[in-house]
């Protein structure tokens, strides 16, 4: 690896001040600590030193992400090829020319045909939102002279999985312009943001274009086909219209956005980031126990009416994103609460907003997007009054 | 002040919206259409110029305890002649505008440049601030209105420029640029790109 070593100083003098390629020195730097450890360390007397820098947060969320990225695979190819093989529908388009000349049948019982089906619709999705996020944050590092951090690794990769899997690749690039530049870049950029950019490009897309991203007929990679979340059939009949096993549900064998169906593979990733401690274990835990409260207490009020009041906690935590957004999105160290008591009521916050409007709001089955941004918009709320509680707390001991 | 810099330098320099951060409301409820754009803009501007005029007419006649209620007084006047105007002429778009040409006594533009401006100015020169400040909004309202008609439904004055999927055409509708958030977006875009080109409107930070 000296020749990349050798190759990387040989041009450095380029992009150096005075170099003639001065003003993408952003870009050379970001290869460079992305290839090598930065060697410039903090001078100053006074600095906390601690292994664990942005950069291996970053990688680490990415890490507790892939049990979910690998569903995403294996799910989006699963549910089309089950999809194909009952309606008897011949496939179409790339895709589906791509998997014939790899000699691939659609054939959901074939392990590696489904992680290759879904691979093929999750990919383009992934490579787009890496290449118009990416673009945005170079431009912004680029005239600020910031450098480019790795922000955006977990957001464009937070992104891809929770859309669905059928969205037009156009809204990708529109979404993640939107979540990164007015979702981050307004704000200052990485580490500034109020809402969690990759939720705030989600949400722009289903407020824009609605029908790509919610409904009946997105959750399925086959043209044409109609075929509800499982909070979509619940939405309608209550536990009894969902088709899906509780096991399966839980598995995450079920239509819906790409990385989120599974709460098994989240519980894997909630592991990861609690025992590396980057995710708070309190948020996760105070968002559950209130959503599960919650649903309880929607479950003894009961309703004639609207059957969603019947729904059993087990269900609500296992449909839907609930699972995903508790342990990924709430969990984003920025957007969150920072005090430990502002974990617990930011967490219980979320947690019964999910519920409320998946029971009680006819227009949206799901909740969990709406209620994580409506949780980030009150977290420097929640911390102010924390943090003010303290200051009054002590100054009472300070007088005794 | 001079003449030019009453009637100019509310567009950029000292916009009500972008900078004294006035009349959002109904910067956020009437720009789905230019249609509306353009008239509650001529509505705004011509209450604002009249409301201005008259205050400062009277303006050393009024005890300074019950100035407030005496523009309030003017102002609503003048809001409902022009409403019975446009009621009169442009019936269709002003009853498509509802409330909001009613609501232009509220709006904090009008109140807000009578009690900064014309109580302490001639009436010639409150006049023109008037004018002024009703062109400052109204430049972006019909930025905020042209993007949204655009984007939400392919069209500019109800003409098509984007033809949407639904008629047959290639541009799919944006359906946020129909919900009034998507004013605040744009309204924010438009205030940085103002503070990008004159820098001394940013603001310090604390």
């Amino acid at each position: 690896m000296k020749f990349l070593r050798d190759f990387l100083d040989t041009q450095h003098h380029h992009f150096a001040t005075g170099g003639k390629l001065e003003k993408f020195y952003p870009l050379y730097e970001m290869i460079d600590t992305f290839v090598y450890t930065p060697s410039d360390v903090a001078k100053g007397t006074v600095h906390v030193r601690d292994a664990i820098d942005l950069k291996r947060t970053m990688i680490t969320v990415a890490m507790a992400l892939m049990p979910c990225v690998l569903m995403a695979l294996y799910n989006t190819g699963f549910q089309a090829n089950k999809v194909l093989a009952m309606t008897g529908a011949t496939p179409e388009g790339w895709r589906a020319g791509l998997m014939m000349s790899l000699g691939l049948a659609f054939d959901s019982a074939s392990c590696l045909s489904n992680m290759v089906h879904g691979a093929l619709y999750f990919l383009p999705i992934f490579l787009v939102t890496q290449i118009a996020g990416g673009t945005w944050e170079v431009i912004f590092a680029t005239v600020r002279k910031h450098e480019i951090n790795e922000g955006f690794l977990v957001t464009g990769l937070l992104f891809p999985l929770i859309l669905p899997p059928t969205i037009p690749l156009w809204q990708v690039a529109i979404g993640i312009s939107f979540g990164v530049v007015i979702g981050k870049e307004v704000f200052g950029g990485t580490g500034k943001n109020f809402l969690n950019p990759a939720l705030t490009a989600r949400a722009f897309l289903f407020f824009a274009y609605p029908a790509q991203i919610s409904g009946d007929a997105v959750w399925t990679a086959v043209d044409g086909f109609t075929g509800a979340t499982a909070l979509g059939e619940a939405a309608l009949g209550g536990i009894a219209a969902i088709s899906v096993s509780w096991q399966d549900a839980f598995l995450g064998f079920m239509p819906g956005s790409m990385g989120e169906t599974s709460a098994l593979a989240c519980l894997i990733g909630a592991a990861v980031l609690i025992i590396s401690g980057i995710g708070s274990w309190r948020i996760m835990l105070s968002m559950t126990l209130s959503a599960v409260v919650f649903s309880a207490l929607f479950n003894v009020i009961g309703s004639e009416t609207n059957t969603m009041f019947g729904m059993t906690p087990m269900w609500h935590l296992v449909i839907g994103g609930f699972a995903f957004g508790t342990v990924f999105m709430a969990t984003d160290p920025v957007s969150a609460a920072m005090t430990h008591t502002g974990h617990w009521v930011y967490g219980a916050l979320i947690g019964l907003m999910v519920i409320l409007v998946r029971v009680v709001n006819p227009a949206f089955p799901e909740g969990t997007m709406l209620a994580i941004l409506f949780g980030n918009m009150f977290a420097p709320l929640i911390d102010y009054f924390v943090v003010q509680a303290n200051i009054k707390r002590r100054l009472e001991r300070a007088k005794v | 002040m001079s003449v030019k810099k009453a009637i100019f330098s509310p567009l950029f320099e000292n916009n009500p919206i972008a900078l004294q951060i006035l009349g959002i409301c109904s910067a956020l409820a009437v720009t789905t259409k230019l249609e509306s754009v353009f008239v509650m803009c001529l509505a705004v501007t011509v209450v604002c110029a009249l409301s201005n005029f008259f205050v400062s007419v009277i303006r050393n006649h009024v005890p300074s305890a019950i100035r407030i209620i005496v523009m309030m007084t003017v102002i609503a006047s003048l809001v409902i002649v022009t409403d019975q105007v446009l009621k009169a002429f442009v019936y269709d778009v002003a009853k498509s505008m509802s409330v909001y040409i009613g609501l232009i006594i509220t709006n904090c533009i009008v109140m807000g440049r009578a009690e900064a401006y014309a109580m302490k100015n001639t009436p010639g020169m409150a006049f023109l601030d008037g004018i002024g400040n009703g062109l400052g909004y109204s430049i972006v309202l019909i930025f905020v209105g042209f993007f949204r008609e655009l984007l939400g439904s392919g069209k500019l004055f109800g003409i098509t420029i984007f033809q949407t999927i639904s008629e047959g055409g290639w541009y799919m509708p944006n359906g946020m640029a129909l919900l009034s958030p998507s004013a605040f977006f744009l309204i924010g875009i438009f205030i940085w790109i103002l503070r990008t080109w004159k820098k001394d409107q940013v603001e310090e930070t604390n």
